[in-house]
């Protein structure tokens, strides 16, 4: 038996996925049964793991995905809002990642060519209602728009990389992955 | 008695008009690098070479090594500006490692896993570069390059082809040129068999058919850093 | 006479010698407009090169259009003087009558309207460039003229011959420009004193380069003299350097306008000392109005066995070539230089092997600023030590200012080294002067409590260039002005320099537009250090000091434009949103983002 704890405040963690594929998180899940152990350690806020609408006050938010649409600035701004320690998590959140494979393409033309032509959506037209949020003319990776405070790359991050990189922080070390945990794809 | 110089310390042998590199790496000590080929002369153009000399910054590619001269080499100085170089060629170009079939056997990626680079740090170009699929046998992805010429001089020198050339300038401008008319691949007399094929450090020159057909795991640069490597192929 | 025949006649008076390349493209593209992929084939063709190697020289200078231009071709010279003399309202108002984008050519090819980099004429702005002939003293009038001349398709050789009358405004001269010599007056007394007395001579002078690195004249073309030859075909060459591209240097364009012989006489010196018979003036892109002329005068001294064999009745035989450039400022570093001299793109070489080892043709070269080849001329005729007693110890002779900006009198000042910043403003008639930007960008920032220093290589050694700036002037927006010019002119070859000059202008651009916060001037100082340590040349190394130094000296006019003490984005998040407002017709509320938005 391990020496008991010693009785700290848990830290406050909320993660979300903006133009991502939840591939991140479900990495983070990949860490199996060390989730037990880093439920003594943490609580989760805003998170798809929880279902929490909105960040309250964290010490750490985990992006994953880059921005492609108005909410995702809108999310990411609430989270560098509320969170002490932002990390950039994935290839997406960090160079715009496979979203941003668009960047070449004018959004008009990738809007016409969707909505508006025979063979995919025919004559749909583009959706205009005010409840979906308006893209980007180009997807951007987080730390264009807001401070990012740490980086973990990765597509996705490994389960031990993420685990590497949280274990650091909870233990007030700068986070640091040496070879095999370090990887953009 | 032999001539040595100081490289972080340490007593490098060297014959006299040997670089610094090419001592270093003789001498089973990594030196980062990416437009330098042990096969070819020093091209001398992404920089992450760069030494101090004596105090003094250089290219460690093109300084000769003199006896007694004071090496500072990674040092975390020298290592906090290559990491800066390091992002530079991430947002010039488009480097989508999980979509690219050199991820794990490319030495940019090595190299910046090596100098712990953790984001391109700086806001990316996504520049409009082309894709040229005209040739039968290979793939040219001009989103990767890193402007190394490598490709250049092993056409030169021992395809005697001259498949590509440098040209313009700049950010914008600076790029390969292909030797036909077109600009095609296609129109030229490069072969899948040429040095130039297979010299590219990044996911440029690609074989057509071949993608991802070695593992993740299995891949140069999964099994050891590429630091390693290079201690590893000393004599 | 078809295209084929055209291009065969350019090519068979460069005799199909690839090294020509730079003047068979530019006399091809005089006659074609462009240079299209057929025309550049059968060029590659002809010369025996790789066809990639004719198209990645042609693509590297900023005159060779290797895409169909417009039939006029305006160029307005974006120097900072050119700004502060108004180009950019001009500018717009021609793009205005013409119906026409900046950079774009009109739909039916008539006419192109951009920008390029400083043109020399920087006392007489805002200046032109139509069809690559320069036009200076640019008004709404004269623009209005233009305009009509353009519209009416009539040849530029038809427009009113007033327009493109350059003034050489030598406001005062010393030693250099008054001097009495007469033709081939220096050459003989070179030629009687013999090589290696004339040299001691020149050592003795102290003479150093006026491109403003001060490298000792004597020692090098000591250095050249005494490195032999190599191949099959050993020789010496003379090359003078005549790029004068740094923003606010026009002293080379007034020698080489009214002292053509001197500056020649001072190649045939040096080719004396060294022991070459050829010599190459190598004449910028913007010049090249200049060419006829100077061919003239190349003849007349021909004629006069000023050059030639047996020159005035000796056994040495010397003579001289221009080469023009086509807008590269990189081809002022010597080796990039010759580098387009071989044809090829102006990228610098790796040092060493210096060009006064290998250089030209990989031959013993010695590079030589036009004002120093000029100088040396006095050398020769009145000796070393009758110079030496000019100017400063260490800085002998005299230096040709050319002043612009602020003041009333702009024009050329020669002075010897030693004058005080205070004084050529006090003679310019410059009052309120908060800063003078002394040799170009890549110099310094000169601020008011500075003013006592001395123009001179121990204290602020230049290449001449004098830009003014009064109290009413924003030194931000002057560094902003250079940032963009090394991005335009970085070569591109190494990954700092390349990408560095770019990041800078971003985040200059940036701070302009309000965006800015302290994160980026630490960005800026961040790349200044990297760039100024492992750029492979000078550029690079330089290009962050206009920024280093009015950080440094006029912070505040950064500071007033941040926008926080915070992080801030670079990108306009709401107009990144318009392309979406105008596909789905949306203007609500949800369909825009603050930028100031906080949560």
């Amino acid at each position: 038996m391990n020496a008991p704890m010693p009785l700290v405040k848990k830290l406050r963690v909320a993660t979300t996925s903006l133009a991502g594929c939840f591939g991140c998180h479900m990495s983070l899940l990949d860490i199996d049964e060390r989730i037990l152990k880093l439920l003594d350690l943490v609580e989760f806020d805003r998170s798809p793991l929880t279902d929490i609408k909105h960040c309250g006050p964290c010490d750490l938010g985990f992006i994953e995905g880059g921005l492609c649409n108005a909410e995702n600035v809108h999310v990411l701004r609430e989270f560098r809002t509320h969170c002490k320690i932002i990390v950039a998590v994935g290839a997406c959140a960090i160079n715009g990642g496979l979203p941003a494979q668009r960047n070449h393409l004018d959004l008009r033309d990738i809007l016409e060519e969707v909505y508006q032509t025979e063979h995919l959506l025919g004559r749909a037209g583009i959706p205009n209602d005010p409840e979906l949020p308006l893209p980007l003319n180009k997807v951007h990776p987080i730390h264009e728009v807001v401070k990012v405070d740490y980086f973990l790359p990765g597509c996705p991050p490994s389960a031990d990389a993420i685990w590497k990189l949280l274990t650091d922080l909870l233990a007030g070390r700068t986070p640091s992955l040496g070879h095999g945990l370090l990887h953009y794809d | 008695m032999s001539l040595t110089f100081q490289l972080d310390g340490e007593d490098i042998a060297f014959t006299p008009g040997q670089s610094i590199m090419q001592a270093a790496r003789a001498a089973g000590v990594y030196i980062p690098h990416l437009c330098w080929h042990p096969d070819f002369p020093a091209h001398g153009s992404c920089k992450l070479c760069t030494v101090k000399v004596n105090g003094r910054f250089g290219s460690s590619c093109t300084m000769e090594a003199q006896a007694g001269m004071n090496v500072e080499n990674r040092t975390a100085e020298l290592d906090d500006k290559r990491r800066t170089m390091l992002q530079m060629f991430f947002v010039e170009g488009n480097h989508f490692c999980p979509s690219c079939e050199k991820s794990g056997n490319c030495a940019l990626q090595a190299t910046a896993y090596e100098l712990k680079m953790m984001s391109p740090h700086f806001d990316m170009f996504y520049p409009d570069r082309p894709v040229d699929a005209s040739h039968p046998d290979v793939l040219l992805d001009f989103n990767r390059c890193i402007m190394c010429s490598l490709c250049v001089t092993a056409s030169r020198e021992v395809d005697g082809k001259n498949v590509f050339a440098m040209g313009g300038r700049g950010i914008l401008g600076r790029r390969i040129h292909i030797n036909s008319e077109s600009g095609r691949l296609a129109d030229t007399d490069f072969a899948l068999t040429d040095r130039a094929a297979s010299i590219c450090p990044v996911g440029v020159i690609l074989p057509k058919r071949r993608g991802f057909d070695v593992p993740i795991g299995k891949r140069t640069y999964d099994k050891s850093p590429i630091s390693e490597q290079v201690k590893e192929k000393a004599p | 006479m078809s295209e084929t025949d055209l291009i065969d006649a350019v090519l068979d008076r460069h005799r199909r010698d690839g090294t020509r390349l730079m003047q068979i493209l530019r006399e091809t593209q005089e006659q074609l407009g462009w240079l299209s992929p057929a025309t550049m084939t059968h060029i590659a063709a002809a010369i025996g090169w790789p066809r990639a190697m004719v198209s990645g020289t042609a693509s590297f200078y900023s005159f060779f259009h290797t895409r169909p231009r417009g039939r006029y071709c305006v160029l307005w010279s974006d120097n900072i003087t050119d700004r502060m003399l108004g180009n950019a309202d001009l500018m717009d108002a021609m793009c205005k009558k013409l119906w026409l984008e900046p950079g774009r050519v009109s739909e039916d090819g008539l006419v192109s309207v951009n920008t390029t980099s400083c043109t020399g004429m920087c006392d007489q702005g805002p200046a032109v460039l139509v069809n690559y002939r320069a036009i200076p003293q640019m008004t709404q009038s004269r623009l209005g003229e233009m305009v009509g001349l353009i519209r009416s398709e009539t040849p530029v050789s038809e427009w009113p011959a007033e327009w493109f009358a350059v003034e050489d405004n030598i406001r005062r001269r010393d030693i250099l420009l008054a001097h009495d010599l007469g033709p081939g007056q220096a050459l003989s007394a070179a030629l009687q004193r013999g090589p290696e007395k004339t040299l001691g001579e020149i050592k003795e002078a102290g003479l150093r380069g006026r491109g403003g690195a001060g490298f000792s004249t004597g020692l090098k073309w000591e250095a050249c003299r005494n490195a032999p030859g190599t191949g099959g075909n050993p020789a010496h060459y003379v090359v003078c350097n005549a790029d004068e591209g740094e923003p606010g240097t026009f002293k080379d364009r007034v020698l080489l306008t009214s002292y053509a012989d001197l500056v020649f006489e001072g190649m045939s010196i040096a080719g004396l000392v060294v022991g070459a018979k050829k010599g190459l003036l190598y004449l910028r892109g913007e010049y090249r109005y200049l060419l006829e002329p100077l061919e003239s005068a190349l003849a007349v001294r021909r004629q006069a066995n000023l050059l030639g064999k047996n020159i005035l009745g000796s056994d040495v035989e010397f003579d001289i070539e221009i080469h023009l450039g086509a807008g590269a400022y990189i081809c002022g570093e010597e080796s990039a230089l010759i580098e387009s001299l071989e044809g090829k793109p102006g990228r610098p070489r790796i040092r060493p092997p210096f060009p006064v080892t290998r250089g030209y043709l990989d031959q013993p070269t010695t590079v030589n600023n036009v004002e120093t080849l000029a100088a040396s001329c006095l050398i020769a005729t009145y000796g070393g030590a009758w110079y030496a007693e000019h100017g400063t110890e260490k800085s002998t002779g005299t230096k040709l200012l050319s002043v612009s900006g602020d003041c009333e009198r702009p024009g050329i000042y020669e002075y010897p080294f030693g004058i005080t910043v205070r004084q050529v403003l006090d003679d310019c008639g410059a009052t309120d002067s908060q800063a003078v930007q002394i040799s170009g960008p890549s110099g310094i920032c000169v601020a008011a409590e500075e003013f006592n220093r001395r123009i001179a290589f121990e204290d602020i050694p230049t290449a001449g260039a004098f830009m003014i700036f009064d109290e009413t002037r924003d030194m931000f927006e002057v560094a902003r002005n250079f940032a963009h010019f090394f991005a335009h002119e970085s070569c591109g070859f190494c990954t700092p320099c390349r990408v560095g000059t770019t990041l800078v202008q971003n985040i200059m651009d940036k701070i302009a537009k309000n965006h800015g916060s302290p994160y980026d001037i630490d960005e800026l100082f961040k790349l200044h250090r990297l760039m100024q340590g492992a750029s492979h040349c000078g550029l690079g190394n330089s290009a962050c000091n206009p920024m280093f130094d009015t950080l440094n000296k006029f912070r505040p006019a950064y500071e007033r434009r941040l926008k926080s003490l915070d992080y801030e984005p670079a990108c306009d998040l709401d107009a990144a949103l318009s392309q979406a407002r105008q596909m789905t017709g949306r203007d609500d509320a949800a369909a825009h983002l603050h930028n100031e938005e906080k949560t």
